[in-house]
């Protein structure tokens, strides 16, 4: 296949960026796109020109490192999964595709397609954990039964990998699906229930000061999301923080 | 220096209690003078740091991702070992004891694999406590499923997540002491040098990522958990990030580095497709629960489905060859890593490969979902003999559990598994060796401990299916934050290290000089081009099976290469930026170095035993010959300047429990 | 406080009057239906609202400040959404995973704005004008005239279909998103969505025959 990529070319965090186009030629259907971004950075580097920052790291799409916009949407056209797991064969020859960062004000650009989410950790660290001691002195894993369905939901929300594609997605750049998935996996659990009231608040707060958007309703971050990570969650994220809020 | 593995006396059940007992504690009030770094945040960094910080440490955690969630043991699938007997089916501390040892092919230490056992429960006890979602029954219980090389059901799982759930459990303990302060995180640092202060290890050289400045911390204890080295083959189901370079720096420095040899090939990963291939993706050990694993009996058929004429499916079952069933029927499809690795490659070699290159095997759902499907239609009171209603039900069940991994499958290969078997083949996986440490889990640097998969720990020469989860959060929540205390009671007058010292100085400066040549090499090739150079090595000589011939050519071919690449390297850009392709270049470096070590101590080791299969050294059948005689040690190699001089160190193994034997799967 | 402070809080506040303005809609639309059937039954209803004290300084006030909020409050939204996007995209799909409607609230709750001001000076402010400046004498039987004289101009009653339109695209996301954000979303939203879309259908469609109506038969 041969293919025009239009990229964004950023130097640092504070330069202006721009787009760039290169042209690849002979690239093979059964290649990921990252492995596409791999060979287009070997000819840059040939031809002396900086290579393309981009961020990565497993390739199996669990670790939430990749983070490209492709052709105006996040992780590419495909569903489900995340630009490493993205392949050729879902392109044509003689295709143009567009490849951007993730953007939002609350995820600066570092370098050319790579951007730094650390807003998501700091949300995280607000209220993102269940306040257990690791000592390993607690009671019985099976001293809780825990409803299965509970169980299978609050493993959906956990399975979240943090990559930012909702907030690269929404319109508004709210990361109200982030947020709520690890909300609604603490709160679907006894273990977590504990502490839910603070959790909520807390990590909403912090999730307002990032300066994230605000949540429309859209749904763009549901259908974009590689792990599939249901709007319910946000709903109950809602219901928590209303019930916290009145709570006081 | 004589290596001291500090097993303490004692019946071996109660080393650890007593050990525990007896070791020296830092006061509350004393830990806040004392700064602890812990270089990586996977399963074993992470719980490390929390609990050290949870203790009263000030802990400074690195990682080179930009997230410590992002850390490979993310990636880990199919589940954590734990001895908890919840399925009555005969399990016990001793009985998970055991099979370690004897999957670890008797190479492994046994205060240490005991330890791992009994330890192992609390790790589930903490982790549910902590919110990890483990898969449940419809009693609300913890549901369990079986693992290659054990007879009972003690795996732990969250779907095909488990290692996602565990390590962002250990995260979020992490994430509650960052919220205190009593961590202070790093991100997109990757640690550089290790500082020794009068022997001591008392801090290291990071480098910033973003901008490419080299900065000082001091600690008095360092703590390595930067995984394994299984990306010296290039290709791995490793990340493309994850590299040897904290542990090797240490080597480098004085910390003896171990078994470098033992590296597991893991049977089920989906086979090579292309020459730009840059990783390859694991298919959990777990599907072989369900999936059995065949080749066609006759080449005819292998050519028709080579050349596209015959589907998998069309062959009748008379003419598959279950070679796993047939070699082993005790295990079956559930034998060790390492046995079935070698097997693949056997029926490979022989020609019966059925894809384009000739190295894949297929792994067969149908048998299950027919099986599955009509258990479901019993329960459920349908009709049993409708095919069509069965094969549905089944593939809902294997979904549940499986699905991740199935549509995984599908879009890399572009196939669907529920309707035809999957293609594997063996890649490499896991490195058992690793940094050399006591029963303290300290290297031979004082002060300088190596936990997780980072060190040469629990597995001997093959670690079996769940045991590198348990391993990892066992050494971070429940060991090292004991033991380490050990040391730092020694240190409490010590007050803050200086930065200011010349031995920082010194390490700064040359870790500054090696990254100024990178960037003003001008050479003509890239860093991957190397790798891939040296992925290739290792591959056909160090690989699944290894002869004194090829291991001897490797070693030269490595050194060569080495040379070329410091002549040859082309590193674009600066050092005062963002520039991932110098950062690959000293991890590239470090790789170049390994790599012969690695081949060295594969020559040495004159036998086979577990994941290393020395052609020398098998039976009549090519099962793997063992030489207790002559090899029941670790190999533990002491840096010389260079690969080639390192000199060897053997701590021998005792076995006061287990008897030693020949491992039979059969 | 603490909840109009938060993201979630004023997304919460925009849900409540939105659901506030649709019982008004409904309303409304069940008074002005009684015009095409039977004048008189307008008449008295329209009287009843006009001159009751309850309605005229309790509710109304509420319902001109329950728009004025969803108004000012979406707009605030929308210019804090925008802000939360420095550099926009060169390439955006947004139609790829979110309909129309949802992403344009802003367009049509503008344009239903722009219609309000339209509708203020054609009903409201001669009533005012009439009730409260002028003091004119009760009178029981003027509403429907007013109403058909309103009626008049085609370019009006354009106007007014072009509006509905987008109230109608407006209610279709609205409606139902509300829910969403009050945390309703379980196994009755997909029976909300139906009654979103049968609303969002049925009221816009119900005031555009009432204008048609009185256009056509004025003559």
């Amino acid at each position: 296949m041969n293919l025009t990529l239009k990229v964004w070319r950023q130097a640092n965090a504070d330069a202006k960026g721009k787009m760039e186009t290169y042209q690849m030629s002979e690239v093979s259907p059964d290649m990921s796109f990252l492995e596409m971004m791999d060979v287009l950075n070997e000819e840059l580097i040939e031809k002396g020109i900086d290579p393309v920052a981009f961020d990565h790291d497993c390739r199996e799409g669990i670790c939430g490192m990749c983070s490209m916009f492709i052709n105006g949407e996040a992780h590419g056209p495909d569903r489900l999964i995340t630009t490493c797991q993205l392949h050729m064969r879902k392109f044509k020859d003689g295709d143009t595709i567009t490849i951007e960062p993730f953007r939002a004000k609350a995820f600066p650009v570092i370098k050319d397609l790579t951007v730094d989410r650390s807003s998501f950790d700091r949300i995280q660290q607000a209220g993102g954990f269940v306040s257990v001691n690791t000592s390993g002195n607690t009671q019985d894993a099976n001293a809780i039964p825990i409803d299965k369905h509970d169980a299978d939901k609050a493993f959906d929300a956990a399975t979240c990998i943090g990559c930012g594609a909702c907030v690269a997605t929404c319109k508004n750049a709210s990361a109200m699906l982030f947020v709520s998935a690890k909300v609604s996996q603490y709160a679907l659990l006894p273990q977590g229930k504990v502490e839910a009231t603070d959790r909520v608040l807390n990590m909403v707060n912090q999730m307002d000061e990032e300066g994230f958007g605000n949540c429309t309703n859209t749904g763009a971050c549901e259908v974009e999301c590689p792990k599939g990570i249901s709007l319910e969650n946000i709903a109950r994220m809602n219901r928590e923080y209303l019930y916290a809020s009145l709570k006081g | 220096m004589a290596l001291d593995s500090k097993i303490p006396k004692g019946p071996l059940t109660d080393k650890w209690t007593q050990h525990k007992s007896n070791i020296n504690l830092v006061s509350p009030a004393n830990k806040r003078l004392i700064d602890v770094i812990v270089v990586g945040t996977g399963l074993a960094g992470a719980s490390a740091s929390a609990t050290l910080a949870e203790l009263g440490y000030n802990v400074k955690t690195f990682c080179f991702q930009d997230s410590p969630r992002r850390a490979h043991s993310i990636a880990a699938q199919g589940g954590i070992n734990a001895a908890k007997n919840y399925q009555g089916d005969g399990d016990s501390t001793y009985r998970l004891f055991y099979d370690t040892i004897k999957g670890g092919d008797y190479r492994s230490r046994e205060a240490n694999v005991h330890r791992l056992a009994e330890v192992s429960t609390n790790i589930i006890d903490q982790c549910v406590a902590q919110g990890v979602p483990f898969a449940r029954d419809y009693g609300g219980l913890l549901d369990n499923r079986s693992f290659g090389g054990v007879l009972v059901s003690r795996t732990f799982y969250a779907k095909g997540q488990t290692g996602q759930q565990l390590l962002l459990g250990a995260y979020s303990a992490m994430n509650r002491q960052i919220g205190r302060g009593k961590i202070k995180m790093y991100n997109r640092h990757e640690m550089m040098d290790l500082v020794l202060v009068d022997g001591k290890a008392r801090g290291i050289i990071a480098r910033n990522l973003v901008n490419g400045k080299l900065e000082r911390h001091s600690a008095h204890a360092v703590v390595i958990a930067s995984g394994g080295y299984g990306n010296v083959f290039f290709l791995s189901t490793n990340a493309m990030g994850s590299n040897v370079s904290a542990a090797w720096k240490i080597h480098k420095k004085g910390a003896h580095f171990a078994n470098p040899c033992f590296t597991q090939i893991h049977p089920t990963c989906i086979p090579v497709s292309g020459e730009h291939q840059s990783k390859l993706t694991l298919m959990s050990e777990s599907l072989r629960n369900d999936g059995r694993i065949w080749v066609p009996k006759k080449l005819d058929d292998v050519k028709a489905i080579r050349e596209g004429k015959l589907k998998p499916t069309e062959i009748a079952e008379e003419d598959r060859d279950y070679y796993l069933e047939r070699r082993y029927p005790a295990f079956g499809n559930l034998v060790p890593r390492d046995v079935a690795s070698r097997a693949a490659k056997e029926r490979c070699d022989e020609g019966y490969g059925v894809n384009k290159t000739g190295e894949a095997v297929y792994l067969d759902f149908a048998a299950s979902i027919e099986r599955y499907g009509k258990e479901q239609a019993h329960v459920k009171g349908l009709d049993e003999n409708d095919a069509a209603l069965v094969k549905k039900l089944g593939q809902d069940v294997v979904r549940a559990k499986y699905g991740n991994l199935f549509q995984m499958y599908e879009k890399i290969v572009d196939q669907n598994p529920y309707e035809t078997p999957m293609m594997i083949y063996p890649a490499v996986h896991y490195t058992m060796g690793g940094v050399w440490v006591d029963y303290n889990l300290m290297t031979s640097i004082p002060g300088c401990y190596a936990i997780g998969e980072a060190n040469f720990s629990d597995h001997g020469a093959n670690r079996l299916g769940a045991s590198a989860l348990m391993q990892g959060l066992a050494d971070g929540y429940f060991v090292l934050p004991y033991t380490i205390g050990d040391y730092l009671a020694e240190d409490i007058r010590a007050g803050t290290i200086d930065t200011d010292l010349p031995e920082f100085e010194k390490a700064e400066a040359s870790v500054k000089a090696q990254l100024d040549a990178f960037v003003n090499n001008k050479g003509t090739h890239t860093v991957d081009y190397y790798h891939k150079i040296l992925g290739k090595i290792m591959w056909d000589k160090c690989g699944m099976s290894r002869n004194i011939k090829g291991l001897k050519e490797a070693i030269t071919e490595i050194k060569a290469l080495r040379e070329d690449f410091y002549k040859n390297v082309k590193v674009p850009g600066t050092t005062s930026e963002f520039n991932p392709e110098l950062a690959k270049a000293a991890r590239v470096a470090d790789f170049l170095e390994l790599g012969e070590l690695f081949a060295k101590d594969a020559l040495e080791r004159n036998e086979s035993c577990g994941g290393h299969f020395r052609e020398e050294s098998q039976t009549p059948e090519g099962e793997a010959l063992r030489d207790d005689e002559n090899f029941t040690f670790v190999s533990a190699w002491e840096y010389k300047g260079e690969p080639s001089k390192a000199k060897l160190h053997k701590e021998q193994l005792d076995y006061e429990e287990i008897e030693v034997k020949t491992r039979s799967y059969k | 406080m603490t909840l109009i402070a938060s993201s979630i809080g004023r997304k919460l506040t925009m849900a409540l009057s939105g659901l506030f303005l649709v019982i008004f809609l409904t309303q409304h639309f069940a008074i002005n239906i009684t015009s095409v059937f039977s004048p008189s039954l307008f008449n008295e209803i329209s009287h009843f609202m006009g001159n009751n004290p309850l309605v005229q300084f309790i509710f109304q006030p509420i319902l001109i400040l329950g728009v004025l909020f969803h108004f000012t409050m979406g707009f605030v939204l929308e210019l804090q959404n925008w802000k939360s996007r420095a550099v926009k995209y060169k390439s955006y799909k947004g139609g790829a995973n979110a309909p129309w409607v949802s992403r344009n609230m802003i367009l049509s709750g503008a344009v239903i704005l722009s219609f309000l001001a339209l509708h203020f000076y054609d009903f409201w402010v001669p009533e005012m004008n009439y009730k409260y400046v002028e003091v004119l004498p009760l009178d029981s039987e003027r509403y429907f005239e007013e109403l058909i004289h309103k009626f008049e101009s085609p370019v009006r009653v354009g106007i007014y279909l072009l509006s509905f339109i987008f109230l109608a695209l407006h209610l279709y996301h609205g409606f139902a998103s509300s829910f969403q954000t009050v945390g309703v979303n379980n196994k009755y939203s997909q029976t909300i969505k139906s009654i979103t879309i049968a609303f969002s259908i049925v009221i816009p469609i119900g005031f555009v025959f009432i204008a048609l109506f009185h256009h056509l038969t004025a003559f």
